[in-house]
């Protein structure tokens, strides 16, 4: 087994969080992880990415190769399509349709959509209304971690789990807000790939 | 053992902590700050009481940790690679003096500049100062390298580099922890006169040097980062240095058909280079950062074109390798992309200022009480400051290097460019700012710097700063008059006193320094969180 994914976002959208939770659930699976992160200049509110690489077997490449990823799970709409050039032709999108616009030269936001639509395997997901319906807009980042499971080799459970290691710290309240962001986006994702 | 998953740094930090590590030191830097940052916070690191505060820059920190390592004691400085240009002094003469307990010296370089102003590889200097540089590929190995290092330090007496790069640096992975060592006693040098670096001492301490070379290549050809896998193939011999080494495994998971050199120690393992370079017909040298290898092996002029690498082309010159261009080079197609990109839907999202940023109101306020004057007499320095060159203020006109905006508006001023302006951050300030200050102060040049102080080292993650509250003392005692020591609070409400305050010491004909003090929002908050 062999799973690689790219997130991608705005820095302090939360990307890392939700690659530590999947980090996390990987570990406690016994499986194999690399992530690469990014810290430094581009958190401030530029394009972020990380490399998430799950296996059976040993992982060399801390980044994935081009056109070979098998997820890519994107905060940000334009973000996705920056990062497309990892995907590999059977590799599922999951995206948050909601933008981050934050540069006067934000493109058509009807043409990113369109573009998107037209890859084959595509889920666009509102996660930030429903995490604020929810009134948790701060798991919008865990709705979308929920719309991806759906794809991913690992179980809800274990995804769950892992929220609770990482948020640990910050109480129940916070832990039980993010596990239902999450089990929304499954049930959302879930909704839409009938 | 709980499962343990760190960063590249996280991985040699904890291994620096079970391997008997008395003392860290560092100034902060991407990609090296998390080093320090997680020993700040390890709890064993507390219990033993590891001496772990954050320099005033990357010359002291070495400085100080070439001071532990006098007493006996195994330490370890970590910065990024320009500040090992900053402390390049104590870092060359600390290999004549060598080391007494383990002593290493850690430094992160960042190609393709993710975060940094220039691209330089490390290693260079190592080889400069005649030192052992050691490279981890992977985080298992930069666990277990300090046990290895610390060791090799203190059997040549040498100080030991460790490279290391962004991508691994910043990326994590399941590692195995070992057992931890204790702490060595203090003990200091058996020869009292060896750190006296006189004539009489250095030309002894030199010929020692020199003469552990080839030591350091057996050392080398031993070391467990170093090893030589065969291959049936030999129409290729592939060099593979550090990091790159994983970009190759992953286009041949099964293995690779040529003879393999994987290095992870320099000075090069030469024995084992010269079997490769007989054995094969060409050679591939992979290495990230610069072609330091391949130029060696290259022999100019009587390179025959069979060393392939950065400099002939089949790799990109500069900038980070990754597992698809070690592909290319390779001949192979990496991955099944099929999907198109249509270029013209995106947009770069460069980094900017927080909103509510100190430094916009700065930065707004100075742009007005500039307007009277032409353009181009900003010299700013390296900081969260410096995207004030960015839309909507591009407000400042320069950034060199750590403390270059008041030394070089002083040179500016001395040519006749006057009024002149230094923005420079408290951190950086007294990082490399204050001399500078005082080569102002003595010539009276007719200067304006502002501090802007917010109170943090905010643009690699809101570390304390060094002169934290206390930047009026340090200026009047540079010598600066009272007078010209102003301090504004950067608020949209204070916009136009502060233009006021600004325009007051841009007519004067003399060193001023205005103080722009209020806290980084980012540290605020977190301080707030943290509190709540
Ligand atoms: C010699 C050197 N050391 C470290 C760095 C990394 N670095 C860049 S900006 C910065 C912090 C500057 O802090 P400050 O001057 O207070 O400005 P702020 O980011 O807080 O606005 C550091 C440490 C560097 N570029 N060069
Ligand atoms: S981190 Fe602090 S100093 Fe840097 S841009 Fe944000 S508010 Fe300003």
């Amino acid at each position: 087994m062999k799973y690689d994914m790219i997130l991608c976002g705005v820095g302090g959208q939360g990307v890392l969080s939700i690659a530590a939770v999947i980090g996390v659930a990987a570990v406690d699976n016994g499986l194999h992880l690399k992530q690469a992160e990014v810290h430094g200049l581009s958190q401030r509110g530029g394009a972020v990415e990380s490399h998430l690489r799950l296996s059976d077997q040993p992982i060399y490449s801390d980044l994935i190769p081009a056109g070979s990823a098998d997820m890519l799970l994107s905060m940000e709409p334009m973000e996705t399509l920056r990062y497309v050039p990892f995907l590999s032709g059977e590799g599922t999108i999951v995206a948050d349709n909601n933008p981050f616009v934050n540069i006067p030269n934000y493109p058509d936001l009807g043409t990113i959509i369109t573009t998107l639509e037209r890859y084959p395997r595509v889920v666009l997901v509102d996660a930030e209304g429903i995490a604020t319906e929810m009134r948790a807009k701060r798991s919008s980042n865990m709705v979308l971690l929920g719309a991806a499971s759906v794809f991913m080799p690992l179980s809800p459970e274990s995804l769950e789990a892992a929220i609770g290691t990482i948020f640990g710290r910050k109480g129940e309240a916070v832990i039980e807000q993010n596990v239902a962001a999450l089990r929304q986006g499954r049930a959302v994702a879930q909704a839409q790939t009938g | 053992m709980p499962k343990f998953v760190p960063l590249g740094n996280e991985a040699l930090a904890q291994g620096a902590l079970d391997a008997g590590l008395s003392g860290m030191y560092s100034y902060p830097g991407t990609p090296s700050t998390e080093i320090m940052e997680y020993i700040r916070l390890a709890p064993d690191a507390a219990e033993r009481r590891v001496h772990r505060e954050w320099s005033a820059n990357e010359k002291t920190a070495l400085e100080a940790a070439l001071g532990m390592s006098y007493a006996g004691k195994r330490a370890m400085v970590a910065m990024k690679h320009v500040g090992l240009n900053v402390a390049a002094d104590p870092f060359i003469n600390a290999a004549f003096t060598g080391a007494n307990g383990g002593l290493l010296v850690v430094v992160a370089d960042d190609p393709s500049m993710h975060s940094s102003q220039n691209e330089q590889d490390s290693r260079t200097y190592g080889r400069f100062a005649f030192i052992p540089v050691v490279e981890p590929s992977n985080q298992q190995e930069a666990y277990n390298l300090p046990f290895y290092a610390f060791e090799l330090s203190e059997k040549y007496s040498v100080p030991v580099m460790v490279r290391l790069t962004t991508r691994l640096s910043h990326s994590r992975a399941d590692i195995e922890r070992g057992d931890a060592i204790p702490e060595n006693a203090l003990k200091l040098p058996a020869d009292l006169t060896r750190f006296v670096l006189m004539p009489a001492v250095s030309r002894q301490r030199y010929t020692r040097l020199l003469g552990l070379q080839s030591d350091f290549e057996a050392e080398a050809e031993r070391s467990f980062l170093t090893r030589y896998e065969d291959g049936d193939n030999n129409s290729l011999g592939i060099i593979a240095c550090g990091i790159a080494y994983n970009y190759l495994r992953e286009n041949y998971p099964a293995g690779c058909p040529y003879p393999v050199l994987k290095i992870g120690q320099y000075p090069l393992p030469k024995r084992l280079v010269e079997r490769l370079v007989e054995e094969n017909e060409a050679i591939l040298v992979l290495e990230e950062g610069a072609p330091l290898v391949e130029d060696m092996l290259r022999g100019y002029p009587f390179d025959a074109g069979s060393i392939h690498g950065r400099l002939d082309g089949t790799l990109p010159r500069t900038g980070e390798l990754n597992p698809t261009l070690v592909a290319r080079a390779l001949g192979l197609e990496a991955g099944s992309r099929t999907f198109d990109v249509p270029e013209d839907v995106i947009a770069a999202r460069p980094p900017k200022l927080c909103d509510g940023c100190p430094h916009g109101d700065t930065f707004l306020a100075l742009n007005e009480a500039l307007e009277p004057y032409s353009k181009g007499r900003v010299f700013s320095d390296i900081g969260c400051y410096t995207l004030g060159v960015l839309p909507p203020y591009n407000a400042v006109n320069s950034c060199v290097d750590m403390g270059a905006s008041i030394t070089m508006a002083k040179g500016a001023a001395d040519a006749g460019l006057t009024p002149t302006v230094a923005v420079i951050g408290d951190s950086t300030f007294t990082h490399s700012g204050i001399t500078g200050l005082l080569d102002a102060v003595n010539a009276n040049s007719p200067l304006t710097v502002i501090i802007m102080d917010n109170l943090a080292t905010a643009m690699t993650g809101g570390q304390p700063a060094p002169g934290g509250g206390h930047l009026e003392g340090i200026v009047q005692g540079v010598g600066v008059p009272a007078e010209h020591i102003r301090l504004i609070t950067p608020l949209p409400r204070q916009h136009d006193t502060n233009v006021a305050v600004m325009r007051e010491e841009l007519a004067h004909e003399g060193v001023s320094v205005i103080i722009a003090r209020r806290e980084c929002i980012e540290t605020a908050k977190r301080r707030r969180r943290s509190a709540s």
